[in-house]
């Protein structure tokens, strides 16, 4: 199988965002960046069917030259190779073009299977992978728990090329704890939920190989149309007036009890 | 015009659906909303929707029965056409995540997703929607010249809020797609086990998040939910990790619920999880993060170290 993954990089979790001098997008300056974890879970799923299924896990990566931190970590976690779309434009782009970004270098490979996050840490749209899928012309499910790969072709065939169909069974989350088998054939694209697999970390052998490993870059195609635009960027509003307890802990523990206990009468 | 997508289930509208229509009114201005209620059967529903718009558009076909993004997909773009709406307004449901990113390709839509806040009305209006995890809103403005699809988060707006008026028109619309247009095949929804615990029934609830760090300092939330007569829950990261089984988690793919009293232990309040909770009527947040998002709908807050402040609480507790 020939299986590509789209990751993102985004900023760290525990970064608190900065904006920029004009707040439409933040001060990059000041972030560290790591892996979108949701593409974290797609990668580590690809790379468990390539010890099934055996093939290829490519990873594709839109983004300006900074993104090549997080396409070393994923080839040292096990991929083979990667496509980067590099260029700066990509840094705040919205989904239309992300998705149109990538679906230009990826479209002549003919993946099999296709697997992104299902959304991204910093600007959340949830909207790539199923673009992408529309773009590549090839069915799509989203927020999946778990992937069933029935391949067409004779068992054991180590697969190189594409094009080869079979097709899939997954598993997809509903909402309120529900979940439902969907049935369809190859080349698909699925988007990937958190917490689908416990995730593998790069090795000390892994870090070494991803240096060798290629990576293409591939430039991003003019006259691409943003779908939207980011007027002004805030510090959320508050919908309550929360009241904040200082002081060490017993006395704020104190504090709180006597609130919850007098004032809200939750306890 | 603005066109609502209704969602429904086994003929039976949601709620998000209401409050995409609480958005629409808001958005509107003067301009007339109508309602496309898709599926098999469905009359009922689009009756149901009646009062709330000027027009509800009944889109029965066999194969919008059972849910599939490439029917729906088909489906939305001829009404879309037909129809010629400035805005489309779709609840931010799983569902809608599965096909409208699909649809605005196929219209040349734009498409801005999890909104929770309109301002102004009409063409010139900018929709608010988080980014960052909830750290920062955005305001943002569609471009281009095709159809506006937005889609409403759940519990932005208020269901009880929506104007209703006179029972409107039921007007039907067809819709042609070719069975081969369908490439996906579902089963039937299931739920994974017997739900041990209804979380929507508790009284009181103490959730744990990231911020507990390990398995065995659940422990420790444990003994203040034990003092506090409270249901232990937490976020979906301890339930993917095996911390706590997956029918204690609370947000949009977990339990919803609107306890008495919430109290959040190191939960950072991604959109996730404040969508399965912030019904609550008194909601506690303890954070070492003053920046994290729970305290933005907190009623109390407490900046610390979770391992000192929970302690302290139980203590407090105990005494009395």
């Amino acid at each position: 199988m020939k299986i590509a993954v789209c990751i993102k990089q985004v900023p760290t979790r525990e970064w608190q965002p900065r904006m920029n001098d004009t707040r439409t997008w933040i001060r990059e300056q000041d972030a560290s960046w790591e892996l979108n974890e949701p593409d974290a879970y797609a990668l580590e799923e690809a790379l468990r069917l390539r010890e099934k299924h055996s093939g290829e896990v490519v990873v594709c990566a839109a983004g300006p030259a900074r993104v090549q931190q997080v396409i070393r970590e994923a080839l040292a976690r096990g991929a083979d190779r990667a496509i980067h779309v590099e260029d700066d434009a990509l840094a705040s782009a919205d989904a239309s073009i992300t998705s149109a970004a990538l679906a230009a270098a990826m479209a002549d490979e003919r993946f099999d299977l296709v697997l992104t996050g299902l959304q991204s840490d910093d600007q959340g749209h949830a909207q790539v992978g199923v673009m992408l899928a529309e773009r590549l012309q090839i069915p799509h499910s989203t927020i999946i728990m778990e992937v069933q790969v029935e391949p067409s072709t004779g068992s054991g065939q180590p697969s190189t090329g594409s094009g080869q169909g079979g097709r899939l069974r997954v598993k997809r989350e509903l909402e309120g704890g529900w979940f439902q088998w969907i049935v369809m054939p190859l080349p698909a694209l699925l988007t990937i939920q958190s917490g689908i697999n416990q995730l593998r970390y790069a090795t000390l052998k892994g870090i070494m190989a991803a240096k060798k490993k290629e990576i293409r870059k591939v430039a991003l195609p003019g006259g691409l149309a943003a779908s939207q635009q980011i007027v002004a960027l805030t510090l959320p509003t508050r919908s309550k007036q929360t009241e904040m307890i200082a002081g060490a802990p017993p006395a704020a523990a104190k504090e709180l009890v006597r609130r919850l206990r007098e004032e809200a009468r939750a306890l | 015009m603005i066109l609502i997508i209704a969602e429904q289930r086994d003929g039976k509208l949601n709620r998000a659906t209401l409050e995409a229509i609480a958005a629409a009114q808001t958005l509107a201005g003067d301009a007339p909303i109508k309602a496309a209620v898709l599926g098999q059967s469905v009359a009922a529903v689009a009756q149901d929707l009646s009062t709330a718009v000027s027009e509800v558009l009944l889109v029965e076909h066999a194969a919008l029965g059972t849910y599939t993004p490439d029917a729906f997909t088909a489906a939305v773009q001829q009404i879309v056409a037909s129809a010629k709406p400035d805005y489309v307004l779709l609840p931010h449901t799983y569902q809608t995540r599965d096909f409208a990113p699909m649809a605005a390709v196929r219209m040349g839509a734009s498409l801005i997703t999890d909104v929770v806040g309109i301002n102004g009305t009409g063409a010139t209006a900018t929709f608010v929607r988080p980014m960052f995890q909830g750290k920062l809103a955005a305001e943002v403005r569609p471009q281009g010249d095709g159809p506006r699809c937005v889609t409403i988060q759940i519990g932005a707006f208020r269901a009880d809020a929506v104007k209703r008026g006179d029972a409107a028109k039921v007007t039907p619309a067809s819709v042609d797609i070719a069975p081969s247009a369908i490439r996906q095949s579902p089963e039937a929804p299931f739920k994974e086990a017997k739900q041990a615990v209804d979380l929507g029934q508790a009284e009181r609830i103490v959730a744990v998040g990231r911020g507990i760090k390990s398995q065995e300092n659940v422990a420790v939330a444990e003994r203040l939910a034990k003092a506090m007569s409270a249901e232990i829950a937490a976020s979906r990261p301890i339930c993917d990790n095996g911390w706590l089984p997956m029918d204690r988690q609370i947000g949009s793919s977990g339990q919803t619920v609107a306890p008495k009293l919430y109290v959040a232990l190191g939960i950072s309040g991604a959109i996730q999880h404040l969508v399965g909770m912030k019904g609550a009527r008194t909601i506690v947040a303890i954070n070492k993060d003053a920046d994290a998002p729970i305290f933005e709908i907190a009623d109390y807050g407490i900046v610390g170290d979770l391992f000192e402040i929970v302690p302290a609480l139980v203590s407090e507790l105990e005494k009395s």
